[in-house]
C-alpha cells in the first residue's frame, strides 16, 4: 500500500532525529541547570541554582516586572482583539477588508522594525508630552502586536462555530442580547481564553521589541536572559531558562487544549499565528 | 455549510450589525493600530529622508541619500550575507521540513496531532531560551567540546560558536516549526490513490515523487519557504547572540544605527527596506502559497 516498503523506516529515524534536533538542546539546558558545578562537566544533583535565582534581586525585580508587563498587557489586548473579532465574524463591511491588512502587516513586520519604529515614536511624542520611556511604553508596544494574535485566534473559534446554535437561541425566543451572552460568548470562551495565554506567552517571552522601548531602569526577564546571555554561560541563566520553558510550555499546552476543545485540530491557527523576525 | 464547502467563512451572525455598533467594537483596535503601528511606521518613513542631526536625532533637510548609501560596498556585503544565510536556512529548513512533514501526515497515524504537537511547541516556548541553549552547547568549554576533548577526538576546541555556521544553525532550529505546518497541511491533502496510480503505471518512487508527490505539494514548499526566509531575513537575536557581532546582518544594522552609531535617518531607511523585501517576498508568494 505504502510505495516502498523500506522507505517508512528510514523515514522514521530522519524523524526521530529531526525532533532531537528541536527539543535536545533545550532539554540538555534543563538537565545542567541541576548540575551542581558551573562547568559543563557533571559533578552531582543539586538545587542551588535555583536558590541563587530566587536571591537575587535583579532577577526577582524583573520577574515582577514581567508578571505585571504581561498581565496588563494580555488584558488590553484580549479585550480589543475579541471584539474587533466579534464585529468582524458578523457580515463584514469593506472598511474591515483595511483594518485585516493592518492586522496581518503588523503579523508579517519584523520585529526588529516594530521596535525602532515605536522607539521614534515614542522619542517624538515625548517632545510635547512629559513622560518618559518605561514599563508604560513596554504594555503599549505589547499590546499593539499582541492584538493581531488574539484577533486570529478568537475568529478561528468564531468560524468553526455553528450559526444554528444561535439560530435556535432566537428561534427560541431569546433576544439578541440575550443570545450573545448566553450563547455566543459562553461558545468563544475557550477561544478567548486560548487567545489570552497566546498572549501572554508572547508579552513575557519578547525581548527584541521590549528592550528598544524600555528606556533604563526597568529590566524584564528575557532582558535579564539576553545580557547574562552575552556575557556567556552562567548557570543561574540555566536554571532561569528551566523555569522559563516550563511555565511558557505549560500555557501553551493548556492553550492547545483549549484550542482544539470540540473542533479538530486547525493546523492554520497556530500556522498564520506564527511571527516572523525574531 | 454550502459557505465553508467554498473555503468562505460562514458568516458567524445572520443579522449584521447595526453600523454604530459596528464601528464601536472596532474602534479600539483602529484607534491602538493607528496610533501605535501605522503612525510609527510613518515617522520611520519620514525620518528615511531626513539628515542626521548634531547630537542623534534627525533633521532637515530632505535628502534621498540615506537609501543611496546601499551601494557602499560595506553595506552591501551586510545585504548580501543577510539574503544568504536565510536562503540557506530556508534550503536547509526545507531539506529537514519536508521529511518530517511527510512522515507526520503519511505515517502518523493516531499520533498526527501529538506529533505535530511537538513541532509547534518549541516554536512557543522562549526563542530566548533555545537560542542561549545553542550557546550552551557550541562554545569552547561547552558541551560539545567537553565531549569531544573527553573522548580524545580532539585537543583543543572547535570554534563552533560566533561564526556564520552558529547562525544558521540557530535559525534553523528557530523557523523549522514555520517549515513544518504548511508542508504537512499541503502533503495532508494529496490524495494517496494519485501516488498508487503513478506506481501502478510504473513509475518508481522517485520519479512518483518528483513528476506527482512535489508538485502537488508546491503550495505548502513555497509557503514555508516564504515564511521561514522572511523570519531569517528580519532575524536580530541568532546572529547577536550566536555570530558574537561578526556576522551581522540587516536586523543588526538597524538596531545598530538606533543605539551605538545613532544615526537614526538611515537606521530607518534599513529597516524599511528590510520591511519592503519581507513584505514584497510575501506577496509574491501569495498566489502560489498556501497561506491560511
Amino acid at each position: 500500500m505504502t510505495p516502498g516498503g523500506s522507505k517508512p523506516r528510514a523515514l522514521a529515524l530522519f524523524a526521530a532525529g529531526a525532533y532531537a534536533f528541536l527539543h535536545l538542546p533545550v532539554l540538555i539546558l534543563i538537565a545542567f541547570s541541576f548540575n551542581e558545578s558551573r562547568f559543563t562537566v557533571w559533578t552531582g544533583t543539586s538545587w542551588k541554582w535555583y536558590r541563587e535565582l530566587a536571591r537575587s534581586p535583579r532577577i526577582l525585580e524583573a520577574l515582577q516586572n514581567s508578571l505585571v508587563v504581561a498581565a496588563a498587557a494580555t488584558a488590553l489586548s484580549t479585550v480589543i482583539g475579541t471584539l474587533c473579532a466579534i464585529a468582524m465574524g458578523r457580515r463584514r463591511r469593506p472598511s474591515d477588508r483595511a483594518l485585516d491588512a493592518v492586522m496581518q502587516l503588523s503579523i508579517v513586520t519584523p520585529e526588529i522594525v516594530t521596535g525602532i519604529s515605536l522607539l521614534a515614536f515614542f522619542q517624538w511624542i515625548f517632545r510635547f508630552l512629559d513622560l518618559g520611556l518605561g514599563l508604560g511604553t513596554i504594555i503599549i508596544a505589547h499590546v499593539a502586536f499582541s492584538i493581531a494574535f488574539v484577533l486570529l485566534v478568537v475568529r478561528a473559534r468564531l468560524a468553526a462555530l455553528d450559526p444554528a446554535l444561535e439560530e435556535a437561541a432566537m428561534d427560541l425566543g431569546a433576544g439578541p442580547t440575550a443570545t450573545f451572552f448566553r450563547v455566543t460568548l459562553p461558545l468563544l470562551q475557550p477561544g478567548i481564553l486560548a487567545a489570552a495565554l497566546l498572549a501572554f506567552i508572547i508579552s513575557f517571552d519578547d525581548y527584541l521589541i521590549t528592550s528598544l522601548v524600555a528606556g533604563v531602569g526597568s529590566e524584564t526577564l528575557p532582558m535579564v536572559i539576553y545580557s547574562m546571555a552575552r556575557r556567556g554561560i552562567s548557570p543561574v541563566v540555566n536554571a532561569l531558562s528551566a523555569i522559563l520553558v516550563v511555565a511558557l510550555g505549560g500555557l501553551i499546552l493548556v492553550a492547545d487544549r483549549l484550542q482544539r476543545g470540540s473542533e479538530h485540530w486547525k493546523v492554520g491557527t497556530f500556522e498564520s499565528s506564527a511571527a516572523p523576525g525574531k | 455549510m454550502q459557505l465553508r464547502e467554498t473555503g468562505q467563512r460562514p458568516p458567524f451572525f445572520n443579522t449584521s450589525l447595526p453600523r454604530a455598533s459596528h464601528w464601536l467594537l472596532l474602534a479600539p483596535a483602529w484607534v491602538w493600530m493607528t496610533a501605535f503601528f501605522l503612525l510609527p511606521l510613518v515617522i520611520v518613513l519620514v525620518y528615511s529622508f531626513l539628515s542626521k542631526g548634531d547630537y542623534g536625532g534627525v533633521a532637515l533637510p530632505l535628502t534621498g541619500s540615506n537609501y543611496g548609501r546601499f551601494v557602499d560596498p560595506l553595506y552591501l556585503r551586510i545585504l548580501g550575507r543577510s539574503f544568504l544565510i536565510a536562503a540557506a536556512a530556508t534550503a536547509l529548513c526545507l531539506a529537514i521540513g519536508y521529511p518530517l512533514a511527510y512522515y507526520i501526515a503519511r505515517y502518523g497515524g493516531r499520533w498526527k496531532n501529538a506529533l505535530l504537537f511537538l513541532v509547534v511547541l518549541p516554536f512557543w516556548t522562549s526563542f530566548l531560551v533555545r537560542t542561549y541553549a545553542w550557546i550552551f552547547l557550541l562554545r569552547d568549554t561547552g558541551l560539545i567540546n567537553t565531549l569531544l576533548i573527553r573522548l580524545g577526538w580532539v585537543r583543543v576546541p572547535l570554534p563552533l560558536l560566533y561564526n556564520e555556521g552558529a547562525v544558521l544553525v540557530g535559525l534553523v532550529h528557530g523557523f523549522l516549526p514555520l517549515m513544518v505546518l504548511p508542508l504537512y497541511a499541503s502533503i495532508e491533502r494529496l490524495n494517496p490513490a494519485l501516488l498508487e496510480a503513478a506506481a501502478d503505471l510504473g513509475a518508481r518512487p522517485f520519479s512518483s515523487f518528483y513528476r506527482v508527490t512535489l508538485p502537488l505539494t508546491r503550495s505548502g514548499v513555497y509557503a514555508g519557504s516564504v515564511l521561514v526566509f522572511v523570519s531569517a531575513l528580519g532575524a536580530y537575536i541568532t546572529p547577536d547572540l550566536l555570530g558574537g557581532g561578526k556576522s551581522i546582518m540587516i536586523g543588526n544594522l538597524v538596531q545598530n544605527q538606533f543605539t551605538t552609531a545613532r544615526d537614526w535617518p538611515f537606521g530607518s531607511a534599513a529597516s524599511l527596506l528590510l520591511m519592503a523585501v519581507v513584505v514584497a517576498a510575501l506577496q509574491l508568494c501569495r498566489g502560489e502559497g498556501d497561506f491560511r
